[in-house]
């Protein structure tokens, strides 16, 4: 039986990896003709070739400068995660633990602003931006993005589990809102850090619909959208497009193997927000 | 208390209302910055997504101001064969891929959630789809279905097949290509759902059912999936919502082609908000697809508030 559920889970990597493993070994070989030979058999599935051949063309073509397109998926993602998470996790701190009594009907907004999907709004965003002149620029891929109703969420919930006793300590010792949240909150609330940020950094890394709407030329364009047009443009160098995608999908492959145990809690929240 | 003077008190109480005051103020400090962009980037454009979709607003700014038009997109909308080929093509992609998709997961999920050696890594093995960006899927999917040599092809040339299947390019298969790809692609989210699901059913359950001597599949209709009643509607409304919302896959495999067998309601919305500019009638097409997705979620958490 054991050995049964075995074969059956080889089965089941193979059917995942293979995709995976067609994309890296195809990337290695820098014969196009032997590729397009064997592109449609198992043969593409095995590296015959172990040339970075493709990615030295990828990465130095002159006309689609790939370094660029990393720089701005990064900085892109860097930024919209970084700020979110400050910006997502104090508004929290307030809703949990200040005195107002408008916290409710604020929590209440936040928990019916989930039901709205970002794709409903991006005909009145674009209209936005084009008046205030943000179109191709790197604000317009960030600042729309930086707050979160679904984080603010997520850090209440966390926030308001912290011990009332904690946070009057802090309070009698004269301690203000704001520094309880830095010195104390924040350092407590890791879990949900990583989740936010692992789920944003996925969204922002991902996204692809916004970005070919906002960024026109290559300056600000990001690795998916590049990918898609050099795709288009490239359909029969599969060697090229397969290293491009190896190097769009790798960085997000490697902060998975890093930050597996929070990912798939952070999978978990992010169904139940629904 | 009745010992103090009053000068005192009212002393007192003046220092905690400032106090308070300045609490207040700390705390609004801490809201400020969320609460800027949340109104400026969603409350914002969902009141100005109601309020275009009843003008005749256009992208750039014409020589004859814009003006109010009541109900006039809507009723185009209605009336506009391509919207509803959208809608029916967006409908048709759910149709094909939630039940495909949930069951897949459902099975992976039950499946990795019995116990075998190396249990842990299968497991990593199969969120990796997940992690890797729609954009890259699209493209190695692609070469599954090259003609005329792709490996689908070249697999039914091995079942004997006489002649190649078109995928992507024919109006009967484009959509269901649409739909492995997505299915391969996303399957994971469903299936963590699932196994968190599956290790919320208290283990005394198969146990007592053991005694009792049910067999496996008994286990499974009686315990597993009753167990999973609150799991299965939260999988089935986020898959379907998901659904809702294609647009990558179909906008750079087949741009909603052929023959517009598999454009979408999103794609739709751009074309005619964005590409289009008529940013009047791509909000209205905006505001129907809130309420489809809105209604969807509502109608999630009621269900599972029901329980």
């Amino acid at each position: 039986m054991k050995l049964v559920r075995m074969i059956l889970g080889v089965l089941l990597t193979l059917l995942i990896l293979g995709p995976l493993m067609m994309m890296i070994s195809i990337s290695l070989n820098p014969d196009e003709a032997a590729i397009n030979a064997i592109l449609g058999t198992a043969k593409a599935f095995i590296p015959t070739a172990l040339s970075l051949q493709n990615y030295k063309e990828v990465i130095t073509d002159p006309y689609q400068p790939f370094m660029r397109y990393l720089f701005n998926t990064l900085f892109v993602t860097i930024c919209t995660v970084g700020l979110g998470v400050l910006v997502n996790s104090s508004a929290a701190f307030a809703l949990a633990w200040g005195h107002g009594t408008y916290r409710k009907f604020y929590l209440a907004v936040i928990i019916a602003v989930f039901v709205i999907p970002g794709e409903g709004l991006l005909i009145p965003l674009i209209l936005m931006m084009s008046r205030l002149g943000w179109l191709d620029s790197y604000q317009v891929q960030i600042v729309p993005f930086i707050a979160s109703a679904f984080s603010i969420f997520l850090f209440y919930q966390f926030f308001s589990k912290i011990p009332a006793e904690l946070i009057e300590a802090a309070r009698i010792d004269g301690a203000h809102l704001p520094t309880i949240f830095l010195k104390i909150a924040l350092p407590l609330s890791k879990p949900v850090i990583a989740t936010t940020a692992i789920l944003g950094f996925l969204d922002v890394w991902n996204s692809y619909l916004w970005p070919s709407m906002v960024t026109r030329g290559v300056e600000y364009r990001p690795l998916s959208v590049a990918m898609a047009a050099f795709f288009g443009s490239q359909q029969s160098y599969w060697g090229n497009v397969s290293a491009f995608a190896v190097l769009m999908a790798l960085p997000v492959i490697i902060v998975f193997l890093i930050f597996q145990r929070w990912f798939v809690a952070s999978v978990i929240g992010s169904g139940v927000k629904g | 208390m009745q010992s103090q003077s009053p000068q005192v008190l009212v002393a007192k109480s003046k220092g905690k209302s400032k106090d308070k005051r300045q609490s207040l103020s700390e705390e609004l400090l801490l809201l400020l910055p969320a609460t800027v962009l949340l109104v400026g980037f969603l409350i914002v454009p969902f009141v100005m997504a109601i309020y275009l979709s009843f003008t005749d607003q256009r992208l750039i700014p014409n020589p004859v101001p814009t003006g109010l038009v009541g109900f006039q997109n809507y009723v185009q909308i209605l009336t506009d064969p391509e919207f509803w080929q959208a809608f029916r093509n967006t409908a048709y992609f759910a149709l094909l891929v939630v039940p495909f998709q949930c069951g897949i997961s459902l099975l992976v999920a039950v499946f990795l959630n019995s116990n075998f050696p190396l249990r842990s890594f299968f497991r990593s093995m199969a969120i990796l789809p997940l992690m890797t960006p729609m954009t890259v899927v699209i493209v190695i999917w692609s070469a599954f279905y090259r003609i005329p040599d792709g490996l689908f092809n070249n697999l039914i040339k091995a079942f004997g097949a006489s002649t190649y299947v078109d995928w992507l390019g024919s109006a009967a298969w484009a959509m269901p290509a649409i739909v492995l790809l997505s299915a391969w692609a996303t399957f994971p989210f469903q299936m963590l759902l699932y196994l968190a699901g599956l290790q919320d059913i208290p283990s005394e359950r198969y146990e007592a059912a053991r005694i009792d001597g049910a067999n496996g599949w008994q286990q499974f209709w009686y315990i597993t999936f009753p167990g999973l009643r609150n799991t299965n509607i939260l999988v089935l409304i986020t898959t379907t919502i998901g659904a809702f919302k294609l647009f990558t896959q179909v906008d750079i495999l087949t741009r909603g082609g052929p023959i517009g067998s598999t454009n979408t309601l999103v794609r739709y919305m751009i074309q005619q908000g964005y590409s289009s500019q008529l940013v009047g009638y791509g909000s209205a097409m905006a505001v129907i697809f809130v309420i489809i997705v809105g209604a969807l979620a509502i109608f999630q958490r009621v269900l599972v508030k029901n329980e």
